[in-house]
């Protein structure tokens, strides 16, 4: 089998909402919804690369249903809503080891009529089923990828991303750097092709933002165990030691997306110095301690449900499930077109818990988004930064804008 | 000089002895942060009194006669009462989780309460403090509007994007309006005629007809040099003549106030940071805003739409309520 189904997840109603919605039905005067009308389903994929992941600190290791708790969380929502309206919202989701074939999973899928797939993919599985989708009316909702390539060179008119990029991500941080007036940095990368782009990405957010980076340096990886009983001992001295030859600098950045070094970083430096990137103070999507702008009730309902805090990756995937949910209430509709028309119109935006309405860049169908930076405790801040200016959306000074943009939507 | 002071004062204090039904109202504003109600004087602007209360306040009203406030504890879970005789905690109410705003109906009888974390607006009767009903809404509800001649209730949910319309005689949805992203507060006409609900995200106001329970119009602002994100409704008041309505626009630091016969924006009121609720004094003189980042109230005269004076409350205050007799 070249894929295996692990579950299967059709989220239904619960009995106590089919009641309630049968004893309003009687009462509905509402002209849009009339009593004889049926429950049309919208039915969402969601497919995923998985594999076990370390981590450097255990309390790093990714969830079993990272992401995917976020979609359930949200289709919850919509079937919330969709019990006034008479949707029905489901998920299916399907996992296939990371560079397998992703196809043969794709077309089981549509097959069982989704029509929107959440995929949380490497960028080469993305690739292989971007334009099988398109010809198939399928939208597909990126939750996973942070990949600027997505967005840039190999940009989809049927692939929408709610996961920020690298690029945003590093605009974030540095626009607090700057704020800060912390402008003399020191990268360490680590060897592996996400540590290279990731540092890229800061790279280039100095250049935007006025920040220097000093020195660079390269954490090679040589396949030692992430953890020992006796680990602390030696990276309490060897950390210090790497970190010694470094010029002067008002921060040490690290790019580490593969859990090879970053999390040793701080407090271990040579120089007493705060550490930011991949470890210490770090960007993301979402912050499991944000409980600004309404983010308490996400953040309750989540816990609730799911038994722990929710994730970046679990907020890109809620978010995915409530634009289509939007799309479909907003539309009274569960039919694919009339989805995709709404989400592609100029007005559109959704609300995600982040102060201001989300919109989409329709250049390349990015989601624009405040970026939170927290240090694993606490938001520490959230960028736009007051002062970084647009004349189109401060959340635009944030990653590859319009003008600079690589991607041509065909 | 000092003394000219002391026996202006002294003046001072004798007139408003003298003229002591005239219009003095306490003002009473949640501090969602301190967890503290500030009691301020009307007419002096003055704190008058610092209430500890329960854990991260906001949604506060009052009884009809004046004696009690009625204030969402949403930390804590219960709905706390204060006499305003004594300023004391005297009892609580079984409010339901996290409750966040609520509304007192009509006749003084009933208290409509959203539980932000159950999708559900619960209905207390006040006299014997029992849960009368549990109507289940949409994801988040928050804004609670009533009818002035009680017969429907209007709950806005913040994710589901919708106000729904509950008859207060079976305590059940008879209609759900879609309206702009998270919809904050409902506030009806005092002929009934129209509801208006804001949406924080969304930017707008929508009117919805209250025979039809459609949208009939959308209210949107534009001020000059701000972005259109930062400008964010959630309180809304409508003077007693139906005429003029007050539209609090969170991070855009303005109060807009709006024709509420033609829906035209007239002007905007500076205030202070993330203005988010609003209260008339009874006799509709003033109007006063709660600005949340400045820790701050703002009076504003009804008259001229003028900004007359802000007074420092307590840490992010959110909600205030004004009693409805004049004190002294």
């Amino acid at each position: 089998m070249p894929f295996f189904l692990v579950s299967l997840i059709s989220v239904f109603l619960a009995a106590s909402h089919i009641s309630e919605a049968c004893a309003q039905e009687s009462s509905q005067a509402n002209r849009a919804v009339q009593p004889e009308q049926q429950v049309s389903e919208v039915r969402l994929g969601y497919l995923r690369a998985y594999a076990p992941q370390l981590a450097l600190s255990v309390l790093d290791v990714p969830p079993r249903d990272e992401g995917i708790a976020g979609a359930n969380t949200a289709i919850n929502d919509n079937n919330t809503t969709g019990a006034f309206l008479n949707q029905k919202f489901t998920l299916d989701v399907v996992e296939v080891e990371p560079n397998e074939d992703v196809v043969p999973a794709f077309n089981g899928m549509v097959s069982n009529g989704v029509r929107s797939l959440l995929v949380d993919l490497s960028v080469a599985q993305l690739l292989s089923i971007a334009d099988l989708a398109r010809d198939r009316d399928v939208l597909i909702f990126n939750v996973g990828a942070t990949d600027d390539i997505l967005r840039e060179e190999e940009c989809r008119a049927n692939v929408f991303h709610t996961v920020p990029t690298r690029s945003m991500l590093a605009d974030g941080l540095a626009q607090y750097l700057i704020w800060k007036q912390w402008r003399r940095w020191a990268l360490i990368y680590g060897s592996h092709e996400p540590d290279r782009l990731f540092a890229d990405a800061l790279r280039r957010a100095a250049t935007r933002f006025g920040g220097e980076i000093v020195a660079e340096k390269e954490f090679a990886d040589t396949g030692t165990a992430r953890r020992t009983d006796s680990g602390v001992v030696q990276i309490q001295r060897q950390m210090p030691v790497f970190t010694q030859d470094l010029p002067e600098y008002d921060v040490l950045l690290v790019a580490d997306e593969s859990e090879v070094f970053g999390t040793y970083l701080p407090f271990r430096t040579w120089i007493p110095r705060p550490v930011a990137g991949t470890a210490g103070l770090t960007p993301s999507a979402w912050h499991p301690a944000s409980e600004q702008w309404g983010g308490t009730q996400i953040q309750n309902r989540f816990a609730k449900a799911n038994g722990r805090r929710m994730l970046s990756k679990d907020m890109a995937a809620w978010t995915a499930v409530r634009i289509v949910g939007e799309a479909a209430t907003r539309t009274q509709s569960a039919a694919s077109d009339k989805i995709a028309a709404f989400i592609r119109a100029d007005d559109f935006s959704i609300a995600a818990f982040k102060g201001q309405k989300l919109t989409f860049r329709k250049w390349n169908w990015q989601l624009r988004q405040p970026i939170f930076l927290g240090d694993g405790r606490s938001v520490v801040s959230t960028s736009p930064q007051e002062g970084f200016l647009h004349q189109v959306s401060e959340l635009d000074t944030l990653g590859v804008d319009q003008p600079e943009t690589k991607c041509v939507i065909k | 000089m000092r003394r000219g002071l002391r026996v202006l004062l002294a003046g001072v204090v004798a007139a408003v002895w003298q003229a002591a039904p005239a219009a003095a109202y306490m003002v009473y504003v949640s501090n969602e942060k301190d967890n503290t109600v500030t009691v301020v004087d009307s007419e002096t602007k003055e704190v008058v009194r610092t209430i500890n209360v329960g854990q991260r306040p906001r949604g506060i009203t009052i009884s009809h006669d004046g004696k009690f406030v009625y204030l969402c504890a949403s930390d804590d879970d219960t709905i706390e009462i204060i006499d305003t005789a004594t300023h004391e905690i005297v009892g609580s109410l079984p409010s339901g989780p996290d409750p966040e705003l609520f509304v007192l109906s009509p006749d003084g009888k009933t208290l409509y309460v959203a539980n932000e974390d159950d999708n559900l607006v619960t209905v207390i009767d006040l006299e014997t403090k029992h849960v009368l009903a549990e109507v289940p809404v949409g994801v988040e509800p928050e804004g609670m509007g009533v009818s002035p001649d009680g017969k429907s209730m209007v709950n806005t949910s913040e994710t589901t994007n919708m106000a729904h319309f509950i008859d207060t005689a079976t305590n059940e949805i008879t209609h759900n309006v879609l309206v702009d992203s998270r919809p904050r507060f409902a506030e009806f006409k005092p002929d009934n005629s129209e509801v208006w609900v804001s949406a924080e995200i969304g930017g707008t106001v929508s009117v919805i007809d209250n025979a039809t329970r459609e949208v009939k119009h959308k209210i949107t602002f534009e001020i000059p040099g701000l972005r259109a994100e930062a400008i964010q409704p959630v309180g809304v008041r409508i003077t007693a003549d139906g005429k003029k309505a007050y539209v609090a626009l969170g991070p855009a630091n303005r109060v807009a106030v709006v024709n509420a016969q033609t829906y035209e924006v007239e002007s905007y009121v500076l205030v202070g940071q993330r203005v988010w609720q609003l209260a008339f004094t009874p006799d509709q003189k003033q109007i006063i805003s709660t600005n949340g980042v400045s820790n701050d109230i703002t009076f504003i005269d009804v008259a001229t739409d003028e900004p007359t004076q802000s007074v420092t409350v307590g840490a992010m205050p959110w909600g205030v309520v004004v009693s409805p007799n004049s004190r002294f």
